[in-house]
């Protein structure tokens, strides 16, 4: 590394790492076009495909391309209802990344604050947190999830609920791991011997170099917590019918699928393939940028 | 060893009762199973000689403790749609889930690890950056959503393979088995590969990292010294030490994929005990989901058990409690 290099702060080191990976970049940029798009969908879509009065059942199952009674095109054609799929998918992924994203964000808090509890506290608390988290990680997320939304029944709180209850163990996992490192450092043990409060120790000083971490963990746990959304709802145990995510999107296509009405499915799951897709790309990237094990 | 099992089973056994109180109690706490089996029309009398029935009148302790008694007896109630014993129901349909797993396994290990030798010893070459990106969408993809293309292309538009049920089964002990017949595994075809996708990615991105992390070490170095064949050294004492991992991961994730496969039938219409359990779970027939989730549970228990095991039989270094 150069002298001017060594220069640069941190945070302008990550981002001149993170972008010497050109697929990085470009999974970041499709990123932040997608989140645009399901910000703007109420400005961007042609319809409204939660109002009813706007639908109408003479335009269900046309084709990519058709037009409708008044002159709308459908591009990605319709579904059943005669609702337009390209304003059903923006809609749809903002759902899914509000559940997704949510969920994980929730989880991360969670997750992350017993995780540093663990590392600070020892002894039985530790013991304790740890053997639950064990046990959480010894059994798939899909059957946990199964497991909670059979208990509480579907909803999009309920389906966040479960995706907290499914992920805030790898967090804990990961904070715990990183907060046992950083405890040996000698700031935290300046920060001690000037008798700060805990909660001071814990948060000004051991989470804040406990993140990077916990940021690649989020970015892969929001692209998880997407995907099992999805199936969840593709299920039939995921969000209501009148606000449908991209999953259950999916769904409602799938019976007219065998007679050959593709679009109904195919492109609300070419978004959720997009969409994860370069989630997993720019966190991919993150990982590596991050790892201080790998730093040139 | 003994001491070893030993502790280990007791461990399982105390999970497993942790499990069975946390899904009894769960299920209790939400919706009323009455509601959905009886018929608002149905006059008092009946609702209750009805729940009287059911055994839902007791306290939740005592239908706990009656379901724990049953429990050991091989007994988790009778389903409240079937009329049948859960045990049974689940026992049923068993045999087609692990059909369908066990040959997405066998899919993944086939096709995932000679991927992964390949992508390993020429990673710079332009088919073994090919094989590590494909296997990025093997983990991206949703599996559902790929169930749903393969049907549309080997299904809908080529018409190669059908698209959904077992297909002509022949019948073992009693048990009908797909695998055996030429229509079985046209049926069979699809819903395995599709389930073993996330496998194959996996499977091959592990022997991939260790290959790349055996080839630079001094024994490998050794024995080409030595002036064994280059594929002496690859099939004897590279995969040999690549194998550890492999089988650990896969054994692991044979649970995973039993619980994944409730995706993969609900996608094929597969009739095992994954899509048992939606259908339940949708109507709230209670004994079901919980032997369900019990049995789940047991073979999870026993697969870590089993994986252990094989651990120590594969890597000699492995003894278990350290002394012998």
């Amino acid at each position: 590394m150069s002298g001017a290099m060594r220069e640069q702060s941190p945070f302008r080191r990550v981002v001149a790492d993170f972008c010497a990976n050109k697929v990085a970049v470009a999974g970041l940029v499709t990123l932040v076009i997608i989140v645009a798009l399901a910000v703007f969908a109420s400005l961007i879509a042609p319809q409204n495909p939660y109002d009813l009065a706007q639908l109408d059942i003479m335009d269900g199952r046309q084709p990519p391309g058709a037009t409708s009674m008044d002159g709308l095109v459908f591009w990605l054609g319709t579904d059943d209802q005669g609702r337009d799929m390209l304003s059903g998918i923006l809609y749809g992924l903002r759902i899914s990344l509000i559940v997704g994203a949510g969920s994980a964000a929730v989880a991360g808090i969670v997750g992350s604050s017993l995780g540093l509890a663990a590392a600070y506290a020892g002894g039985r608390i530790e013991a304790a947190i740890m053997r639950l988290v064990d046990l959480q990680l010894s059994f798939p997320a899909i059957l946990v999830a199964l497991m909670i939304l059979a208990f509480i029944g579907k909803g999009v709180g309920n389906v966040m609920l479960a995706l907290v209850i499914v992920e805030w163990a790898s967090y804990a996992r990961t904070a715990r791991a990183a907060a046992l490192s950083e405890r040996a450092r000698e700031y935290i043990e300046a920060a001690e011997g000037l008798a700060l409060p805990r909660s001071r120790v814990v948060f000004g000083h051991l989470l804040p170099n406990c993140l990077p971490p916990l940021i690649v963990i989020g970015t892969i746990q929001v692209a998880r917590a997407i995907a099992l959304e999805a199936t969840l709802s593709f299920l039939g145990l995921g969000v209501p019918i009148t606000e449908p995510s991209l999953g259950l999107l999916i769904a409602n296509g799938y019976q007219y699928m065998l007679s050959g009405k593709y679009w109904i499915s195919f492109y609300p799951g070419i978004a959720l393939l997009i969409t994860i897709v370069s989630i997993n790309l720019v966190g991919d990237q993150l990982r590596d940028v991050l790892n201080p094990r790998l730093q040139r | 060893m003994a001491l070893w099992l030993l502790r280990r089973l007791v461990q399982a056994g105390f999970v497993m009762l942790a499990m069975s109180a946390i899904v009894f109690i769960g299920l209790h706490a939400i919706g009323n199973p009455i509601d959905i089996l009886i018929s608002p029309e149905a006059d008092q009398a009946e609702r209750a000689r009805a729940i009287a029935a059911l055994g839902l009148d007791k306290p939740l302790w005592e239908q706990y403790w009656l379901f724990l008694q049953g429990a050991l007896h091989g007994d988790l109630g009778r389903s409240f749609v079937f009329n049948e014993p859960a045990l049974r129901l689940i026992a049923g349909r068993m045999p087609a889930t692990l059909e369908l797993a066990v040959t997405a396994v066998l899919l993944s290990v086939c096709i995932g690890l000679p991927l992964g030798l390949y992508a390993g010893l020429h990673p710079n070459s332009f088919t073994g950056r090919l094989v590590m990106t494909g296997s990025i969408f093997g983990f991206s993809l949703p599996s559902f959503w790929v169930g749903l293309m393969l049907i549309m292309v080997f299904a809908v538009t080529l018409g190669w393979l059908p698209s959904s049920g077992r297909g002509e089964t022949i019948s073992i002990a009693g048990v009908g088995w797909s695998f055996l017949t030429v229509d079985g595994w046209r049926h069979l075809l699809l819903p395995a590969l599709n389930l073993a996708l996330f496998n194959i990615s996996l499977v091959l991105r592990l022997t991939r990292a260790g290959v790349r992390e055996t080839l630079p070490l001094d024994y490998i170095r050794f024995a080409r010294a030595k002036g064994l064949t280059p594929g002496r050294v690859i099939y004897v004492h590279v995969l040999r030490n690549i194998l550890i991992p492999v089988v650990t991961v896969i054994g692991l994730e044979f649970g995973s994929t039993i619980a994944f496969s409730v995706v993969t039938e609900s996608v094929f219409a597969w009739p095992g005990m994954g899509k048992l359990i939606i259908d339940s779970i949708n109507v709230l027939d209670r004994p079901v989901i919980v032997a369900y989730l019990m049995i789940t549970v047991a073979l999870f228990v026993t697969i870590n058990l089993v994986v252990d095991l094989l651990y120590t039989l594969l890597d000699p270094r492995v003894r278990l409690g350290g002394r012998r």
